[in-house]
């Protein structure tokens, strides 16, 4: 269902990418790259409050007349951004929750392989998979 | 699906075929490894190979019969036709070529590639049943070798055939007995095997030799690099071609080799073995392929190659039921000298349960993976079925042969059970001694659960646990979806422990009866766990008395064992003053009381109906006049006959007497039963209890029965009972030492009372959990609700 999906690093640089290709990809990388402003703002007004209580889905962060962009940060402020196209029958709350549930427990699992560095970029299959999955149905 | 028509031709052809792979010439069935390399050879993908396979019925089967071949045959010629693989297809498609099997030297599939040597079997497979199969013989000596293929073998197997191969065409008959050969004898059987199977390989001779040479010589190569730090780095050969495994395999841990196999005879050999292996290459290559992929599945992992495994295992963590922590496992895999990113798939492969972490399994499936890899095989993009960790479900026994036969299907059924972890049966075998030790050890807490159903949480948890803890029998019981959870083992023990908080002489079997109902609860069949309770439960209270059989069936047993202990028993109840007495008494009947209204599942009983067993058995030896039992193993024996005459035996002790009196008494706490009955009946519907109204004594007894056939835990009950029958026993004693004229109708009446209290205690476990079940429906609905709210940041 969505657009493009993209997990970000702690220190804003992308770790893993991925649009529908049939759209300008570069678009949405802009897109990623601004809403992680609105991330931020998030992450520190409720991170005031609450400290460790802070939920990790972020919900909408920026809706446009195209498309939407939902935000997701774990608790080691890895970031994971989805957009999603507006035309589609608005995606209820929950089915992003759960895609981002899956994105972070993939996104998991490639941290359990020690074969990889945090800060690499993701090259596994498995999230790969687990992306395509996601954006298979995306207009 | 099975209908088929075939052509004459197509009918001769695969009849020959047919009885070519019919290698023990039972006339029926094809053995699996000759079907297989058959299939192999007909240059299809496995994947098709494996469609074909099921589709033909033989995975079902579990062997090729005829008409499975039959129908595999004709689908290969469908596959090889471009058609798509549909049953349908069988009948309808028309002029359908012959399946092409193809039988020649190819080098580039190195996979699944025909690897039929050329020379005398080219193309002659219908006609050449007979002639192949008188070839073994002299493959003999290459078999040998066979093993020493292309996903590797302990390095002295290459050199030792290597060493053999010298004497020409030695012993056709023992291929595997090298007297200096160390690998386990199950390979041996695997390779005769293969000879049987291999079919028609018969100038094997020569690159048989050659290729040991090659083998023998790059292995020493690899030796004679200095074993440095790095064993790994000069090991690893610079050539890359695809050799057949055992190179590339051998020299990937050159390090540990076993110093022993050093040949020590081709040092000199080393610099020929280049040229030696490269010319060996086309002729040896699709041999050691061929055996490489031998019986169909180029994944499953031969049993040197699980030896080397485990081997290899074992020098990065000596426990094999440990984990391999994940730093560790890098650094051996990067010996390997595999791209990161095919380590990392490797590992996403290989790593079952995702925990960061390699079991037995794992490992051999990552090793596995990577030798395939050096070996030029493409890693596959998902786990191999033969790979897979075996989910070792100790409580579930059709899980494993389940297992074994998805397996094994895809090999030789010889191969079969070596090439199951070898962890499997080291856990079950450690299941049962784990069971008997459990008498020696006291079980004082509930473990934790897991929730998660999942059969790979499973197998984790039962590793750490038979790893961590051989002395804990609740981990085999693990496997069993946990629908107890902590939850439950907490208030069933506690119910227990305050039923039998007054008996101090009995805290220690309490707190076993506790802790071992819900486990025994768990496990439908944990046979074992009451007679460790039984046993662990004789020396402070009166050991286990021959209890009323009605309530439960299973306690054949424990009525044996009861019968032991009776004797030498009885003596105990009258010498032994149980010291709590009273207090315990009206306990069971107000623990059991306000759990009135949580009765649960059948699960539940086993505390209600070992207390109810409980009391009765220990009062035999009390109140020897107490006649209830031989009504109730009258009435038994109408519904549970398996267990009455075990308990008649025993009741026989003191219950002669008590006949006559029996007969009131009981229907007197059958009537008291009834009410809870009905109770239960309308809690447990399920239970198919009978009409409360029916014959006093029979609605209990049916109600126990249904009981019985809802808890299939009968054993368990016998040393629940027993414990709690200490428990309630004490509660006794002073009773019967009374008043003599009035002891009998106090007995009388004690029996009731405790029928009574076996009765509403079975309810209440049972509405206990129901309640469990229905809190956690309660939470899967909150948590539900939780996601569907709107949440709260737009």
């Amino acid at each position: 269902m969505a657009v493009c999906i993209s997990v970000i690093a702690k220190e804003n640089y992308p770790l893993y990418i991925r649009s529908v290709p049939t759209q300008n990809e570069l678009k949405f990388h802009y897109t990623v790259h601004t809403s992680l402003d609105v991330v931020e703002e998030k992450i520190s007004a409720v991170g005031k409050s609450l400290g460790d209580q802070r939920e990790l889905y972020l919900g909408l962060l920026y809706p446009t007349e195209d498309y939407k962009v939902y935000g997701y940060v774990t608790n080691s402020k890895v970031k994971f951004v989805i957009v999603v196209d507006s035309s589609n029958t608005s995606l209820r709350d929950n089915e992003i929750r759960s895609m981002f549930r899956k994105l972070h427990n993939s996104f998991t699992d490639v941290m359990c392989n020690p074969f990889h560095n945090p800060g690499d970029t993701i090259q596994s299959k498995v999230f790969d998979g687990i992306v395509s999955g996601m954006m298979v149905t995306a207009g | 699906m099975e209908s088929l028509t075939l052509t004459d031709v197509e009918q001769k052809y695969y009849s020959d075929l047919f009885v070519y792979c019919d290698t023990d010439n039972t006339k029926k069935v094809a053995s699996n490894g000759r079907v297989l390399d058959l299939f192999r050879a007909a240059q299809l993908p496995s994947e098709v190979v494996l469609q074909i396979t099921e589709l033909c019925g033989a995975t079902r089967l579990g062997h090729f019969g005829r008409s499975q071949f039959y129908i595999a045959l004709k689908l290969i010629a469908i596959a090889q036709s471009g058609l798509p693989l549909r049953v349908e297809s069988l009948n309808s498609v028309k002029d359908l070529p012959l399946p092409r099997f193809v039988v020649g030297k190819n080098e580039a599939e190195a996979r699944h590639a025909a690897l039929y040597p050329d020379t005398d079997s080219q193309g002659l497979y219908p006609a050449s049943a007979t002639a192949v199969i008188p070839r073994p013989p002299a493959r003999g000596l290459q078999i040998k070798k066979g093993p020493a293929t292309s996903i590797a073998l302990p390095v002295h197997e290459v050199i030792q055939p290597l060493a053999t191969n010298i004497e020409p065409q030695p012993e056709p008959t023992s291929p595997v007995v090298s007297p200096d050969q160390s690998p386990p004898t199950s390979p041996h059987s695997w390779r005769k095997h293969q000879r049987q199977h291999s079919g028609g390989n018969v100038d094997r001779q020569q690159p048989a030799v050659v290729v040991a040479a090659a083998a023998g010589a790059v292995w020493t190569q690899f030796r004679e690099p200095p074993t440095g730090p790095v064993p790994g780095e000069g090991m690893w050969p610079s050539h890359s071609p695809p050799l057949p495994g055992q190179e590339s395999w051998v020299s990937f841990t050159a390090d540990t080799p076993p110093s022993s196999t050093i040949p020590g005879m081709h040092p000199s050999s080393a610099q020929d073995s280049t040229t030696l292996r490269t010319a060996a290459m086309a002729g040896s290559t699709n041999e050691m392929q061929r055996q490489s992929s031998c019986y169909d599945d180029p994944w499953k992992i031969t049993d040197e190659q699980r030896q080397y495994y485990i081997n290899q295992f074992k020098t990065i963590q000596p426990d094999l039921t440990g984990f391999i922590p994940g730093s560790a496992a890098k650094e051996f895999f990067t010996k390997s000298k595999l791209p990161i990113l095919e380590l990392s798939h490797i590992w996403e492969l290989s790593d079952f349960d995702k925990d960061g972490a390699l079991t037995l399994d794992e490992f051999c499936a990552a090793f596995h993976l990577v030798v395939a890899r050096k070996n030029g095989y493409d890693l596959p993009e998902k786990l191999p079925e033969s790979l897979m960790p075996k989910l070792i479900d100790l409580d579930d026994s059709a899980e494993v042969p389940e297992a074994a036969a998805d397996v094994g299907y895809s090999g030789s059924p010889v191969e079969d059970p070596p090439n199951k972890s070898p962890s499997m049966p080291s856990l079950n075998q450690a299941w049962p001694e784990m069971n008997q030790s459990n008498e020696d050890t006291a079980i004082v807490h509930p473990v934790p659960i897991r929730m998660t159903p999942s059969k790979i949480h499973m197998q984790e948890m039962e590793l750490k646990r038979t790893g961590s803890d051989n002395n804990n029998p609740t981990s085999p019981l693990l496997t069993n979806p946990p629908e107890l959870s902590e939850e439950t083992n907490l208030p069933a023990s506690m119910k227990f422990a305050a039923s039998n908080s007054g008996g101090d002489g009995y805290s220690s079997s309490d707190s076993y009866t506790s802790d071992q109902e819900p486990i025994t609860r768990q496990r439908s069949h944990s046979g074992t766990s009451p007679e460790t309770l039984k046993v662990v439960a004789a020396p402070p209270p009166p050991p286990p008395r021959p209890h009323a059989s009605h309530s439960r069936s299973s306690s054949l047993d424990m009525n044996r064992t009861f019968a032991a202990v009776t004797a030498p028993g009885q003596q105990q109840p009258s010498t032994i003053a149980y010291p709590p007495a009273v207090p315990p008494r009206p306990l069971p009947t107000q623990s059991s009381a306000p759990h009135t209204g949580h009765r649960g599942d059948a699960e539940g009983v086993p505390a209600g109906g070992a207390g109810l067993t409980a009391t009765s058995p220990h009062q035999i030896p009390q109140q020897p006049n107490f006649a209830d039992f031989s009504q109730f193993t009258a009435f038994a024996a109408s519904e549970q006959p398996s267990s009455l005459p075990e308990v008649d035996t025993h009741s026989e002790a003191g219950q002669v007497e008590k006949a006559p009196e029996g007969a009131g008494p009981l229907r007197t706490v059958k009537s008291d039963g009834q009410a809870d009955e009905r109770t239960a009946a309308t809690v447990n519907s399920a239970k198919g209890a009978s009409g409360p109204l029916a014959p006093p004594p029979k609605p209990v007894r049916r109600r126990l029965k249904s009981e019985d056939e809802l808890r299939p835990e009968d054993e368990p009950l016998g040393p629940q009972k027993s414990n709690i029958i200490a428990a309630v026993l004490a509660t006794q004693p002073s009773i019967p030492r009374s008043v003599g004229k009035d002891k009998k109708a106090i007995q009388a009446s004690i029996r009731r009372n405790k029928e009574t209290n076996t009765v509403l205690a079975r309810l209440n476990s049972e509405l206990q959990q129901q309640l469990k079940d229905l809190l956690e429906e309660r939470i899967s609905l909150e948590v539900q609700l939780e996601q569907l709210r709107p949440f709260s940041h737009l």
